[in-house]
């Protein structure tokens, strides 16, 4: 039974990886795009958790954590970008 | 392995995974960014939730190995994906991104 689970999950969350594909590809805007790549890094966070249950090891759990903080300080690099034309300020008071 | 904790792994998979397509879902045919952007940021973060607590109880019910760095990944989740969310949106609005033409309220028009 867990192994079917498992298979039929790991193929749901690859067509839900297509979807994001498909507006990251057409969507118009650039925030279109930063949305579709942030829930990109979380699809990719469940792919490696179920990936580790199916290959038995349990060697993958630090990987997720590591997906999961590089995807978020991508995409606040990505706002802050949007929002101010720089990542990195070097003055604060204009 | 018990029965009940199959069951259980089984069905948080299932939701999980069910929940990650209803984010790609919503971010395929909503209208314009801030309303794809609620549907990823919650129903996404939801659906991995629900597979990282899976995993947990997986290899806490077949090991019995604690593993305390999934626990970390669903408190980190919990805590960084409403404001990944919220810095998109502000990013998006600051730049002048038009909402959708069929809404009907922008509280942040008049104020500069």
């Amino acid at each position: 039974m867990i192994d079917i689970a498992l298979k039929l999950s790991l193929i749901i969350l690859a067509i839900a990886m297509l979807g994001l594909v498909y507006r990251l590809v057409k969507g118009p805007t650039t925030p279109d795009r930063i949305v579709a790549l942030d829930a990109m890094g979380v699809n990719l966070v469940s792919i490696a958790a179920v990936l580790s249950m199916i290959l038995n090891t349990s060697n993958f759990l630090d990987i997720i954590l590591l997906i999961a903080i590089l995807a978020f300080i991508g995409t606040v690099a990505y706002a802050k970008f949007l929002e101010k034309g720089e990542v990195i300020e070097y003055d604060r008071n204009q | 392995m018990t029965v009940i904790s199959d069951i259980i792994i089984v069905f948080l998979l299932l939701a999980g995974a069910f929940l990650s397509l209803v984010a790609a879902f919503g971010v395929i045919r909503l209208p314009d960014v801030y309303t794809r952007n609620h549907a990823a940021s919650k129903s996404a973060t939801l659906g991995v939730m629900f597979i990282l607590l899976g995993t947990f109880i997986f290899f806490l019910a077949k090991d019995g190995f604690f593993s305390s760095r999934l626990l970390l990944g669903i408190a980190f989740f919990f805590i960084t994906a409403p404001v990944a969310g919220h810095l998109i949106s502000r990013a998006a609005y600051n730049s002048g991104v038009k909402m959708w033409d069929k809404s009907v309220r922008d509280d942040l028009k008049n104020k500069k």
